[in-house]
This record gives C-alpha cells, structure tokens and sequence, in this order.
C-alpha cells in the first residue's frame, strides 16, 4: 500500500510542482511588462 | 476561451477526483499483485498522454520546418494524404500481429492525417513551433511520471526497481533524456537557429516512442504485455476506470499546455518588444 501511495503522491507532487514553475513564471513576466510600460 | 478556461478547470477537477476515486476504490483489486496493481490506473494514462504529446511535438516540428521553403509545405501536405492512404491499404493487405485489429490500423492512419492538417490550419506561421516547445515540456512532466511510478510499481511486484537491459524500460528513459536535451536546447542556445535546430532534434526524437511502444509487442521484456492488441488482454470495469483516468489526464494536460501556451505566447511578446526598446535606446544615443 505504500508504493500504491507513493506513487500517487508523486504524480501530484510533480504536477504541482510544474503549475508552481508556470505561475512563478507568469508572475515574473508581468513584472518585466510593468517595467516595460514604465520607461515608455 | 477565457471565458471558457474556468468552466473547463473545474469540470476537469471534477474528473480527476472521479477518476481517483474509481482508481482507488472502485475499481477491482487485482488477484496476485493485489492493491499496488492500482498504480497502473496513473502510470498508462500518464504514458499514453506523454506519446500524444511528442506526436504533437513532432507534427509541429515538421510543419515549423516545412513552412521555411516555399513548396514544401505542398509536397508535405500530399506525403502525409500518401501515409494515411498506404496505411489504409496495408491495414487489410499486410498480415497484422496477433490481436491487432485491422480497422484500427486504419483509423490511426487517417487520424495521423487529421491531427496534421488540423494543426496545420489552428497553428500559423510561428505558432507551430510555440506548441512544439509546449507539447515537449508538458510530455516531459508526463514522461516523469511514468519513469517514477513504474519503479514505485516495479519494486513489490518483480523485487527490483528497474531492470537493466530492459527495452522498454531503456527507451522510455532514452526518450525522456531527448526531450531534456530538447528542453536544454531551447533554454540555453541563444543563436538564432536554435528553433531550427531544435525542430531537427524533435523530429529525430520523436521516432524513439514508436520503438517504446511496440518494444513490448515484438521483444522479450520484463514489462508486461500492452493492455490493447498485442495479446493482451484487462477485466472490462479495469479498461473502465483507466479510460476514465486517461480521459482526466488528458483534460488536464490540455488545460497545462493551453496555459502554457498561452505564456509562451506572451514570452515572445515580451522579448521582442524588449528588443524593439534596446534599438531605439541604441539609436537615441
């Protein structure tokens, strides 16, 4: 039972772990687009 | 598809939570592997999507590379009509393995043909080569998945974690550390070849998941037997809850690559009216 576990959390571990990545990433880029807009 | 994007997100969450639940409870428990079978109903519909994912890659690698020549566009559009066709003709004319049903062969051809030409027209210009980076980095998420379930299953059914030697277990982690170099390549190479470049990568890469898939069907491995054609053969209420697993799968994975998408998108964007500001700085001057 607890590989049958395991691997279920890693699956989701995983996947959080990548929409964390994008919405890191997103973030980031309205950061560079304010900064952009700022010194038009 | 703003507007549509939360609607989909929680249908989506919905079917994942469904598909949970059948995979953990409802399903049946298998006779000699008992409970840890249920990791199957995670590590197939992970690999399945993650295969979708680098033909994705691949198509939009070809059209990305075809659409740099005037006319090859056109003799690519007539190959891919010749491959659906003589796939269609060998389905009923060739001998096929054991198990393999010869209508299937021949949807798939025609299929292929389909997924071409409907990425042909809903991805223009320099957009094929957004869903190339897209459909390869989210296929590599899938793609990791398969490689840690598959030992976490591995380890109380065979007594080992990974089998040396193993084909299909050498060519998946082959296939993933392509799409890492892939992903390597588009992160790190700032020439401006490294779309083209990459492009090439893909498509050669891409020829290691058929070797993946029907390395079970044609060698010795300690892999088990595929679970659709090639002699295999799943209790129907199990192929049921791993359709439904693969169908939440699949709808998240859609929603990740649309998002992801759409930040590319937005990247590129960024990058080139950053560029555009440099050169007016650099004129000012």
């Amino acid at each position: 039972m607890n590989f049958l576990y395991a691997a279920y959390a890693v699956t989701w571990i995983i996947h959080i772990g990548y929409l964390t990545t994008l919405v890191r990433r997103y973030s980031r880029l309205k950061k560079e687009i304010k900064e952009l807009n700022r010194s038009q | 598809m703003k507007k549509i994007f939360p609607i989909l997100g929680i249908i989506t969450l919905a079917l994942l939570s469904y598909a949970l639940y059948e995979a953990l409870v409802a399903a049946p428990t298998e006779r000699t592997m008992g409970d840890v079978q249920r990791i199957f109903y995670y590590h197939v519909p992970s690999a399945w999507t993650a295969f979708l994912l680098f033909f994705l890659n691949f198509v939009a690698s070809i059209q990305y590379l075809v659409r740099r020549k005037p006319g090859a566009d056109r003799v690519a559009n007539w190959i891919v009509l010749a491959i659906a066709a003589a796939t269609c003709i060998a389905a009923y004319v060739v001998p096929l393995p054991e198990g393999v049903e010869k209508s299937s062969v021949a949807t798939t051809g025609i299929a292929i043909a389909g997924i071409y030409f409907l990425i042909r027209k809903l991805f223009p210009g320099e957009r094929a080569d957004i869903l190339a980076v897209v459909t390869a980095e989210v296929g590599v998420v899938f793609c990791t998945i398969v490689l840690i379930t598959g030992p976490l299953w591995a380890r109380p059914v065979w007594g080992i974690w990974w089998a040396p030697g193993d084909i299909r277990l050498t060519s998946t982690l082959v296939l993933w550390l392509i799409y890492i170099a892939y992903l390597m390549l588009r992160k790190f190479s700032s020439g401006g070849n490294t779309a083209l470049i990459a492009a090439v990568l893909a498509v050669f890469g891409a020829l290691d998941v058929p070797l993946v898939y029907f390395s079970i069907w044609f060698f010795r491995t300690q892999h088990p037997q595929p679970v659709i054609g090639g002699g295999g053969s799943i209790d129907p209420r199990m192929m049921q809850v791993l359709l439904i697993n693969w169908l939440a799968f699949m709808c998240f994975a859609y929603l990740v690559s649309w998002s992801r998408f759409r930040l590319e998108v937005l990247k590129r964007d960024v990058e080139q009216a950053q560029g555009l500001q440099e050169l007016m700085e650099t004129r000012a001057r």
